[in-house]
């Protein structure tokens, strides 16, 4: 019996592959937005800590700078790396593990789709975290940043998300389910503690200083503190390169993770 | 009904093989899931792959939606690669999913999903072909299991699809669930989709299928009508004490399979009277008997036996 006799070719129109990541993005972000675990822990939680230690508390200067305006780049840094590891880890191990991921590869969305929607949806929310930092730095704890300077902090804390959004997805194939959550934080909390995101680097003892140097978020706080005026004066061509490094071993573990499971599928 | 003529793109007919397992055999490390497994699903047909847990219905579904690829053999749907676009374009799958994004409501689910296809449902219809229209605003997480079901049912329809994939639709749902969704899906076919059902309910099978295919431990055991099905598994159980022996009783006209249970036999057939009758006749000290359904696992018991002999 003829094997072919219904052709492939009946369908020639393609669906509209820039609306499928557009609502795919959407629709991330309002599932993300709408769950507690990820919005309380992504904005609510460095809003908290700038308003208690950079508003009310903070009244010394750190270094040459005032503390409201150094935490805005700490905590910035902070709330990036959040949003980030949160958004894409804690969902892509949960949707990997409960099968919701095949039942969306088993539909035409492009699966590159699936994960820019991640991406794109973690850079939101951290950008959102940086806004809001600078309107409350700005309204109530006297931080006088000029346009310029806001804007590439802005952009730096942004782009910086990047590296951390591939460790999200290294964690995320490598993680089960349930356990994402937790592991996300055995590596967020240690790291952004010694990378001087809640006490400034300069109070961190000698040998968690010695550590800083190979931590990723040490490299996007210095970044960002170098913005405001109070970085330890290290070159940032090699804080960039440090988290373009950090970007691509954790794109390879995520890549790695991908073909186990390719695998496991034959 | 009005609402779903735009539904039926292209009226098909059970001449045609919309989709096609050949010879293939899938091993997932040591398990050898599929075993020269050969399956035609004839388009605008419902074909069901009935079978006990662990069978081998999930891989075969898995196989034709490109999810996972065959060791050896071949897959192909509409005469094509299961895993091209153009396939999955005209393709739609309800998979057994331990948990779906709960915080987004069911029209969220349906505006994503549909986005995915060139030519999707218009929303409503989607929502009325799933009996779901009063569930639009609800979050997907605040739903029963029979309403989930009747929502993955709607996300596996709302590309209108030409061939559907339903794996165990209807498990661990309750009797009316259960028949809400069968209305559905009845509704598809007389619109001309083909559709694939896994199930381990021979009843649904028998609701369902213009054709049931019987499966296990990863191979074929029976193929054909529901009605030839039924008949080669509604047997009877009968158990006696008897000095027959196995041999003499197997040899009986409508015996299917003879075990002994601890001095019982135990005797699984299809003509449970002539069995009887002979039984009688040819042992007049036969004590102890007593006749039974045979139920859905004797059935599986029954053809698998059947064909080893």
């Amino acid at each position: 019996m003829a094997t072919t006799a219904i052709s492939p070719a009946a369908i020639t129109m393609k669906p509209n592959v820039f609306s499928i990541c557009l609502k795919e993005t959407k629709y991330e972000a309002l599932k993300c937005l709408r769950l507690p675990m990820y919005s309380v822990s992504t904005i609510v939680f460095p809003i908290m800590f700038y308003v208690l230690f950079g508003l009310i508390m903070g009244r010394q200067n750190i270094g040459n700078i005032s503390t409201t305006t150094y935490l805005i780049a700490a905590y910035g840094t902070f709330g990036v790396m959040g949003a980030s590891l949160f958004g894409t880890a804690a969902t892509l191990a949960s949707e990997r593990g409960f099968g919701w991921l095949e039942v969306k590869k088993a539909t035409p969305m492009p699966p590159f789709a699936y994960f820019l929607a991640k991406v794109v949806m973690s850079m939101i929310f951290s950008a959102t975290d940086v806004v809001l930092l600078l309107i409350l730095g700005t309204a109530f704890g006297g931080v006088h940043l000029p346009a310029l300077v806001a804007a590439k902090l802005l952009l730096t804390l942004v782009a910086g998300s990047l590296p951390f959004c591939a460790m999200g997805l290294a964690i995320g194939y490598f993680a089960g389910p349930t356990s994402a959550p937790a592991l996300i934080n055995v590596f967020y909390l240690p790291m952004s503690f010694c990378s001087g995101l809640w006490i400034p680097f300069m109070f961190l003892p000698k040998f968690i200083q010695k550590i800083a140097i190979v931590l990723p978020p040490f490299h996007l706080s210095q970044l960002a503190l170098g913005l405001v005026g109070a970085g330890n004066g290290g070159s940032s061509r090699v804080h960039w390169e440090a988290l373009v490094g950090f970007a691509m071993i954790c794109l390879g573990i995520a890549s790695a993770g991908h073909q186990r499971d390719q695998k496991a599928h034959g | 009904m009005a609402t779903v003529q735009a539904f039926a793109r292209r009226p098909q007919t059970g001449e045609l093989i919309a989709a096609k397992l050949n010879q293939v055999s899938k091993n997932y490390g040591a398990v050898q899931a599929l075993k020269n497994f050969s399956l035609d699903v004839r388009a605008g047909e419902l074909t069901a792959v009935l079978g006990p847990n662990g069978a081998g219905k999930t891989t075969a579904i898995k196989l034709l939606l490109g999810l996972v690829r065959p060791t050896s053999g071949r897959v192909s749907v509409f005469g094509g690669d299961p895993t091209a676009l153009e396939t999955h374009l005209r393709v739609g799958a309800m998979l057994q999913v331990g948990r779906v994004p709960e915080s987004l409501r069911v029209r969220e689910h349906i505006d994503l999903f549909s986005s995915y296809y060139s030519q999707p449902l218009p929303m409503k219809q989607t929502l009325a072909i799933a009996g779901i229209e009063n569930l639009r605003d609800r979050k997907f997480g605040d739903l029963s299991g029979g309403q989930k079901q009747r929502v993955l049912f709607a996300l596996a329809i709302c590309g209108n699809p030409d061939l559907l994939f339903l794996d165990e639709p209807t498990v661990g749902l309750d009797v009316e669930a259960r028949h809400l969704l069968w209305d559905e899906i009845r509704q598809l076919l007389t619109l001309g989709k083909t559709v694939v059902l896994t199930t381990h309910y021979l009843e649904e099978a028998d609701a369902l299928a213009d054709r049931v295919v019987v499966i296990n431990k990863g191979s074929m055991i029976a193929e054909g009508t529901p009605q030839q099905i039924k008949a080669r598994t509604a047997g009877k159980k009968i158990r006696c004490v008897t000095r027959l022996s196995a041999v003499v009783v197997q040899a009986l006209l409508g015996v299917i399979d003879v075990q002994d249970d601890r001095g019982t036999m135990v005797i699984h057939t299809s003509r449970p009277e002539d069995v009887l009758r002979e039984l009688l006749n040819q042992d007049l000290d036969i004590s102890g008997i007593e006749v039974a359904g045979a139920g859905l696992e004797d059935a599986f018991l029954a053809l698998t036996q059947e064909k080893a002999n």
